[in-house]
This record gives structure tokens, sequence and C-alpha cells, in this order.
């Protein structure tokens, strides 16, 4: 009886979609994103570029504001019955989206409208950070980006290097010299809790280091926090011990500028961010500033494994008609394609996300044209090893809350109210309680 | 969430006790011959209430009682244990405290300095119709944008405050001391209410008889004894008044100040209890324990409005 009304649906659906050229009446559905200003204005293009593309469909793409606000505003119209069509979540949302019971799986949805996507197109290291246990991917990869180290290359000729440090060892030296060949700011970070992403993540990953049992959280709601037991506590005590030297210098806001602002300026001489950036900086630099990006150095002696991606992913939320999942389906098959990744990578800084795309680009001379070349080493970083199960990614419950604590905790050390060991102690310990808050909320359910 | 009571600035200049003599309502009122017109007229406004307000804060109370699933996938019931959690966490104390202090600075300075400046106003200075204009403007500003000037005019290498560090290198850093972090939003908060104090505070000033303040000049008062003796024993009702609304609003308008500046750090120094709240409930969709830290945040609002009615108002006289 439910096949039969499935089918009848489905019937329906398709003899409106056939219906609709004729009509001229497209089908209408919603996109909800979490990206504001020059971005928010780029995804409006690949949306325009999408309802030129063809005559059935017409997406509407709204920005929500930040990635916090999107799901905020996804969750409260899902609870009163309004959902977007495609929303799109940040990476450590993806426990949440996984659990919620809200979304149509993107591989069923593509499978079902008669799209054959080549999974395996997608880099590993993104595709198996959004793909549940069994490899089935339920969310779309859409805007991804990695940790790279960002360096000045005229400040480092002047200590008689062309490289950027490949180990931290290195890179300590190379402070010290830089600080005493003058330069105020030899490496510019910030402890809030976004930087926990460089700091605690991406360096776990490349150095092969846990985060959090049962595989960071892949193998099961009931995981645990370890990274007071790992080589984060030595880099967490460099980096204080660096701080109180002068080599390393915190630039946020609250300051007065960011650590990119204050590398663009010329004043710091390196940092850590997203790829993403990699545009801005261009965009910004002061007149001159000679600089590129090098992959985030490690401890000597670390076999270095890949770099984790991050982002967000585009989901499908479940209760739509099936006409609306027809153009869901044609907006995800048309954002994948190599043509639009160009596109997207130029205008942003984010990286294609399928090995075809990446391949695509590197043919049409993308990464030869300043000021997009160096880009390319955000690749090297994500495919520098196969994802081990500990470089997979994390999936961690309530994990923008246990980011907030790694920066309490940080913050704590930096301002000499604890000692290192001690502070992430307490960020492991209040964590953990997070995570089984998070596990009680759903009784019974496992990740996918 | 948990809503006292709002300052709206119409409703509050209606109600607002402003030391003159009362205006007779008596002789005034107006009776409706049948009782079902004034209940038509009350329906309405009953509506909204429940709908905006007894509804949702209903629903809180639920959800603090639960484990609610963000996605509204079902919820377990669990007793007491979300405020059990939340008073047995150290550092939900450690928001209890910040938030009297912070409650206790920000209403002390925003209140003193707007007295001050109304007495100064109200003695018809040089240019006294400009300040009286100007003094106004700061509480029409929304709080994320204030609190955007703020973190510029207050940022130790960029902004202002640069000066000092310049002269005593670290003197000023809020981004990695709390005393620093905690002063910063004081002077935001407080700066916003001064311009909301000021006009009650001139207002009630410009009813004070002019016949008392000339006579005791001729008498030899200057300022000071003028604005001791005379004046703001003749304010007490509207101090009363701000006190109550200053303390109200500083437990639960400060959190946009609180998120664009601090973000609740450096290590939790100005996590106050309303930051906590919209953190954990928006930004890490733990809505049943931010059901329960907005209940306790609610009782603790009404407590000490109570205190306030019953301790302080003794003092208070109205005429």
């Amino acid at each position: 009886m439910n096949k039969n009304l499935l089918t009848a649906v489905g019937a329906l659906a398709l003899s409106a979609s056939l219906a609709a050229p004729a009509m001229a009446d497209k089908t209408k559905f919603d996109f909800w994103f979490g990206l504001t200003g020059d971005l928010a204005q780029r995804v409006g293009e690949v949306c325009q570029h999408f309802n030129d593309s063809q005559a059935d469909f017409e997406v509407v793409c709204t920005s929500q504001g930040n990635y916090d606000q999107t799901l905020q505003n996804t969750i409260a119209a899902f609870r009163a019955g309004n959902q977007p069509t495609v929303v799109q979540v940040y990476d450590v949302g993806t426990a949440t989206m996984m659990l919620s019971g809200a979304y149509y799986p993107a591989n069923k949805l593509m499978a079902e409208n008669g799209y054959t996507v080549k999974w395996d197109d997608y880099f590993p290291g993104i595709a198996r950070y959004y793909a549940a246990s069994n490899g089935d991917m339920y969310s779309f990869p859409f805007n991804s980006s990695t940790a790279l180290l960002y360096w000045n290359k005229a400040d480092f000729a002047k200590i008689g290097k062309t490289e950027a440090p490949k180990t931290w060892e290195e890179a300590a030296e190379d402070m010290k010299l830089l600080k005493d060949a003058g330069s105020a700011c030899p490496m510019g970070i910030n402890i809030s809790a976004n930087e926990s992403w460089q700091l605690l993540e991406q360096f776990s990953a490349i150095h092969n280091e846990p985060v959090a049992t049962k595989d960071n959280g892949f193998g099961g709601l009931d995981t645990e926090l370890v990274f007071n037991k790992t080589k984060f506590v030595k880099y967490v005590t460099d980096l204080k011990s660096w701080y109180d030297q002068g080599l390393v210098k915190i630039k946020a806001k609250e300051t007065g500028k960011t650590f990119v602002e204050a590398f663009a300026a010329g004043e710091c001489d390196m940092m850590m961010t997203s790829v993403g950036d990699h545009g801005t900086v261009a965009k910004i630099a002061v007149p001159g500033l000679d600089w590129d990006v090098a992959e985030l150095p490690v401890y000597a002696g670390t076999e270095r494994k890949n770099s984790l991606v991050g982002g967000a992913s585009l989901w499908v939320l479940a209760g739509k008609s099936p006409a609306e999942y027809k153009g869901a389906a044609a907006f995800l098959n048309f954002i994948a394609q190599p043509e639009q990744a160009l596109f997207w990578s130029t205008v942003t800084g984010y990286i294609p996300v399928t090995k075809s795309g990446f391949d695509y680009m590197k043919a049409q001379g993308f990464y030869d044209k300043p000021p997009y070349t160096g880009r390319e080493v955000a690749i090297a970083s994500l495919t520098a090893s196969e994802p081990t199960p500990i470089t997979r990614g994390v999936r961690i419950g309530n994990f923008t809350q246990i980011r907030a604590e790694v920066s309490n905790g940080l913050q704590e050390i930096f301002a000499n109210n604890k000692p290192v060991q001690e502070a992430i102690d307490g960020v492991v310990e209040r964590g953990n309680a997070l995570i089984k808050r998070f596990a009680d909320t759903y009784p019974g359910k496992t990740l996918p | 969430m948990v809503r006292g009571p709002r300052s709206v600035p119409g409703a509050a200049t209606a109600s607002a006790p402003v030391a003159r003599p009362r205006p007779q309502t008596n002789d005034k009122r107006v009776y409706f011959e049948n009782r079902w017109i004034g209940i038509a007229f009350v329906v309405p406004q009953v509506l909204l209430i429940f709908t905006f307000f007894y509804w949702p804060a209903a629903q809180a109370v639920y959800w603090a009682f639960t484990l609610e699933q963000p996605w509204g996938g079902g919820n377990t019931w669990v007793g007491f244990n979300n405020f059990a959690a939340i008073l047995r966490d150290p550092v939900y104390w450690n928001s209890i405290v910040h938030s009297f202090v912070f409650a206790v600075a920000s209403t002390g300075s925003a209140m003193g300095i707007a007295l001050l400046f109304a007495l100064l106003v109200d003695r018809q200075l040089l240019g006294y119709r400009v300040f009286r204009a100007v003094l106004a403007w700061p509480y029409a500003i929304a709080a994320p944008a204030l609190g955007l000037a703020f973190r510029f005019i207050l940022a130790p290498e960029a902004g202002f405050f640069a000066v000092f560090n310049r002269i005593w290198p670290g003197v000023w850093d809020p981004t990695l001391d709390g005393n620093d972090a905690m002063i910063a939003i004081i002077i935001t908060f407080a700066w916003k209410y001064l311009g909301y104090n000021f006009i009650f505070f001139l207002s009630a000033l410009q009813g004070v008889p002019r016949a008392l303040l000339e006579s005791a000049a001729i008498d030899g008062a200057g300022f000071f004894k003028r604005a001791r003796y005379i004046q703001i024993p003749l304010l007490t009702p509207t101090i009363f008044f701000l006190l109550v609304i200053n303390i109200t609003e500083s437990f639960q308008d400060s959190f946009g100040i609180v998120d664009i500046m601090t973000s609740g750090g450096p290590a939790r120094a100005t996590e106050l209890m309303v930051y906590k709240i919209y953190f954990d409930g928006f930004r890490g969709l733990d809505y049943s324990g931010a059901a329960a830290q907005s209940i306790i945040l609610m009782l603790l609002v009404i407590g000490l409005t109570i205190v306030q009615f019953r301790y302080i108002e003794r003092r208070v006289h109205y005429t």
C-alpha cells in the first residue's frame, strides 16, 4: 500500500516536472547557507548559474548569517515545518545532523533521481570526513579547506632562509632568528574557540594523534577525549614558552588586528590559517608583500599524515515534495561539475573537492597564475597520506562547546592562571561531560 | 527565553515616578457601562502575551526537566537532573559571581555618572541644550554595534587605550587579563545605559521646584549642597525605578556586548549568566541546559526585584 502510494506520488511528480516547461512554471526550492559578505555574493552567483543553466527548477538561495545561525534557523524552521530543501551545515555539525533524523540521504537522493555520482572521485580525506561508517555519503561536500602555514618570504630571506620551516624545532630556531633580526611578531596566533581547529584538530591529524577514543568519535557516541595525553600537551607547552619569549604573539580582533590582518600588513612573519584565507590575504596584503604558503610544520621524526578538511557540506532535508527533491538533485549535480569547481575555487579560496575538479583546474593552468599559486599545497596537505582511522576527522557531539572549552583552557594557560597539564586535564574532563550529555540526549541512537 | 520587565522607553516614561504632585486621576477615570466591552479590549493583549510569553515560557519549563533533541526527534524526562548538573558545576557559580560583579559595577557607574551629568545640564550651563540632546543618544545604539565600536576603542594595540600601553607596556590587555575584560564590558554597558538614565534624571530634576533651589542658593548652599540636601532626596523615586531597571537589564541585556567583545573570555572571566544561556542554547544546541539556566536566572531576577522593593523602596518618599 505504502509502495503504491509512493509510486503514485512519484508518477504525479514526474508528470508535474514533465509539464513544467510547458507551463513555464519552474519548481522552486530553497537553499539556505551560512556565508556572509563577499562569499554570500559568490554563492548567489553559483545559484544564478544554475538557474540560467536549465528551465525546470529555480533555486532560491538565502544567507542565514554564519554557520551557527544557519543551523539554528534551520532547526527552528524544521520544527515549524518550513524547512528549506537544501542547507549548508558546517563540519562539526555533522554528528548532530546524522542523529537528527531530519535529512534525506544524498546518495539515496541522487540514485532515485537518476544521477550516477562517482563517489570515489571525491578526495578520500574529504569524502570520509562526511561519510557514515559504511562509507555512504549523506551530504555533499561544498566549500572545503584545510589549514596551512603562511610565511613572509622577504623576512625569511633576511635570516637567510628560502623555505618555510618543516618541523616545529626548525620553526622555533627561525622565530628566534627573526626576532633577533628585529621582527616584532615572528608568528601570530589566536586562542579563541575557532583556533581549536588549527591548534588541536589539524595538529593531531598530521601527527596521527587521537583527539578522542573510538576513532575520534566515528566509532560511537560513548567516546572520550584523550588529548591531555598526546603530543598536543608538548605543543601547547612549546607555544606558551614561545609566547613568553616574545616569539609568538596573540593577534585577535580584541587586540586590534586579527592574525590574518597582521600577516597581510607585514607585521607577523608566520601564521596558521585556512586556505580559505588565501584570497583574503592576496586582496588585503600591503603592496609588495612577498609571501607564500606551506604545509603545517610537524615535530621532528613524525611521519606526516593528511590534514583534516574543514568547511561545510550540503544536506537535503526530509519532508519535501518529490519535485523539490528532483530540483535539489539537479542542483547538487550541477555544483559538482568541474567547471563550477573552477569558478568556485577562483572566486573564493576554497579547494576543489573532487579529483576531476582538481585535474580540470590544473589543466586550465589555474595554479600557475598568481595570486592562485600555492593553493595546490592545500591539496597536497589533504592527500599527504591515506586517511587513517584517526585522520579521518572528528565526529563528536557538542563539539562547538568543546572547542570553547579548549579555548578557555588555552586562555588559562596563556594568562598564567594554570599550568599546562592541569588546564588541559580540566578541558578534557569538562569536554567528556559534554560528550556524555550529548549521548544522553540521544538514548538508544547510534551514529550511522 | 526568560524575559523580565522590559524597558520600553514609551511605557517606562508613562510609569516613571517623577517628583511632582500626582495628577488627580480619580476625577478623570472612565467607566464602561458594559463590562464585555472592557473585556473585548483586553482579549487581544492577553492573547498576545499568552502566545509570545506564557506559552514559550511554559515550553522552556518543560524542556528544563527533559533532555530535548534539538531537531525535535524526541526527549527524555530527567526530572531535576538538569538543575542538579548546573548547580553542581563550579563554572556556573563562577558565572553567577561575574553577573553580580557586572550588575553592581555597571549599574553604579551608569547611574552615578548619569546623575552627575543631569545635575550639570539642569544648571543650564553654556550649551546645555546640546548636551541634553546628545547625552540621550547612546541608548539608541544596538548592543552589537556598540560592542564593535568599544572593541575598537578598547583594543590594546590599536585603540585609544593603546596610549596607556605605550606609557606602561602591558598595563591594559583585555585579551588575556580577565579583570581588564570585565572592565571593558562594564564600560560599554554603562555607556549605553548612561543615556537612558540621563533622560529620567533630567526630567525628574526639572520637576524639582525652582523656588526651593533658589532659596537654598540665596541661603548660601553651593552646587553640591543643593544636590545633596534638595535634589537627590526629591529624586529617590526615580533613583529607585532606575535601580530596578538597570539591575534587571544588566542581567539580561548584556549578552550582545559580551558576544561581540569577549565571547565570555578570557578563561571565562566575562562569562555572564545570560551569555552562557545564549551560548549553550543557541550555539551549542543544548536546549534543555539553557532552559534550566533561564529558569534559574528568572528566579534570581525576580528575587532581586522583590528584595529591592522590600528593603530599598522603604527609603523612597513619593510626594
